[in-house]
């Protein structure tokens, strides 16, 4: 075997182990690399009432309800939901329908206290005359219908 | 195949598409940017703002496939000892940081409207993040060694080891629950509206070549570095 050729498998096959070695690692420490957890996920886990934690999920339809400085809504992943109560600016996005993410604990009576609150925006990029146009012909399919496949199948969330 | 690995005929085609390179980039940043920051179409939700995406998207894809360029020629060097390999390599790095720097930034500008924060720890940021101070790593490194060929063995390594990071940075949106939006260029096609498209893929066209003229520029300046390091070292033998 040359020298080259020994040192080509040298690099191919540190390559490979290191490779192997960062992917067992990254699925060991999943928890703590996702972002946020969705209503599901949180419902699955045990949570202390002080732990701060962040969860997203879609700003649910009808379900804002600003008093004062106070906003309580509820986010949703279509299978299971949370209510958010904030006291703050709420981004620009937030809107109903919309992705968010909210950071905070979850309070003692099952309401989840944000201390900030991140609008998530989607992968979609259009004039508003072509998200007009759709709405009319019924071809609109909000964030919510790409969001929710992107909840069940986390895989494929790319589009 | 080997036949490139010898600088003066590499140089040969690197100076004859110097000229092409320039001249495409120039043009495609002379109608892509008055189409993409003036006459493309506002975002239904994100207004005026989504103009940086024209900036950002290009530049994130240029820092992730420099450093793809680097951790080949690494290789390359590293298993066949081409110079020329390590040089490209050493060439690329200052304009792969430079891109990288300007898709941190841009994204930072759009986060904060869009968002609600100039930045978040969550894994596509952090991962950009990482693959920022892997370019500065690199150059540092190449440099510190009292023994230059030494300094390029090392540097060589951190670029291999560090090309772990690029399908992480690819893959973050879609392994894990990001703030990040997913990516706009998927199995299923494009997400963006073709009036939007076309500024953005004239812009990564202009990106393209601009990288591929400037490591024509700073390649021409490391071969000349090292053949005066060769030509000191032979004097200093002589004397």
């Amino acid at each position: 075997m040359t020298r080259k050729r020994r040192r080509l498998y040298f690099v191919g096959l540190g390559l490979l182990g290191l490779f192997s070695a960062t992917a067992l690692m990254l699925t060991a420490v999943e928890d703590n690399i996702v972002f946020f957890f969705s209503p599901t996920e949180l419902k699955a886990r045990t949570v202390a009432p002080e732990q701060r934690m962040r969860v997203g999920g879609l700003v649910e339809e009808g379900s804002v309800n600003k008093s004062g400085g106070t906003v309580r809504f509820t986010v949703t992943d279509t299978v299971e939901s949370l209510t958010i109560q904030y006291n703050g600016i709420l981004p620009d996005l937030f809107r109903e329908g919309q992705g968010i993410v909210a950071e905070g604990r979850m309070g003692r009576d099952g309401v989840f206290l944000a201390n900030d609150v991140l609008a998530k925006h989607d992968e979609t990029y259009m004039p508003p005359e072509v998200a007009d146009a759709l709405k009319k012909s019924g071809n609109w399919h909000p964030e919510g219908a790409t969001a929710q496949a992107a909840e069940a199948k986390p895989a494929t969330t790319s589009n | 195949m080997h036949k490139f690995a010898n600088p003066t005929f590499f140089m040969k085609i690197a100076n004859g598409i110097f000229p092409w390179a320039t001249g495409i980039s120039i043009l495609c940043f002379a109608v892509g940017l008055p189409l993409a920051l003036i006459i493309s179409p506002p975002d239904y939700q994100q207004g005026d703002t989504v103009r940086i995406m024209y900036v950002h998207v290009p530049a994130a894809w240029m820092g992730l496939m420099v450093y793809g360029v680097m951790a080949a020629s690494s290789a390359v060097f590293l298993i066949w000892r081409h110079t020329i390999a390590h040089l490209v390599a050493r060439a690329s790095a200052p304009i792969g940081a430079v891109f990288t720097a300007l898709c941190l930034v841009t994204g930072m500008l759009w986060g904060e409207p869009m968002w609600g924060t100039w930045w978040v720890w969550d894994a596509r940021l952090t991962s950009m993040l990482i693959l920022f101070f892997l370019y500065l790593g690199y150059i540092a490194l190449g440099d510190s060694f009292e023994d230059q060929e030494r300094g390029d063995k090392a540097a060589a390594l951190l670029a291999l080891v560090g090309s772990v990071n690029l399908p992480i940075v690819h893959f973050s949106v879609e392994w894990w629950n990001t703030l990040h939006q997913p990516a706009i260029f998927g199995l299923k096609g494009f997400s963006v509206n073709a009036a939007m498209l076309q500024p953005l893929l004239l812009m990564v066209a202009a990106f393209q070549f601009y990288y591929i003229a400037v490591l024509v520029i700073r390649l021409r300046a490391e071969l000349l570095s090292a053949k005066i390091r060769t030509a000191r070292f032979n004097l200093a033998a002589a004397e």
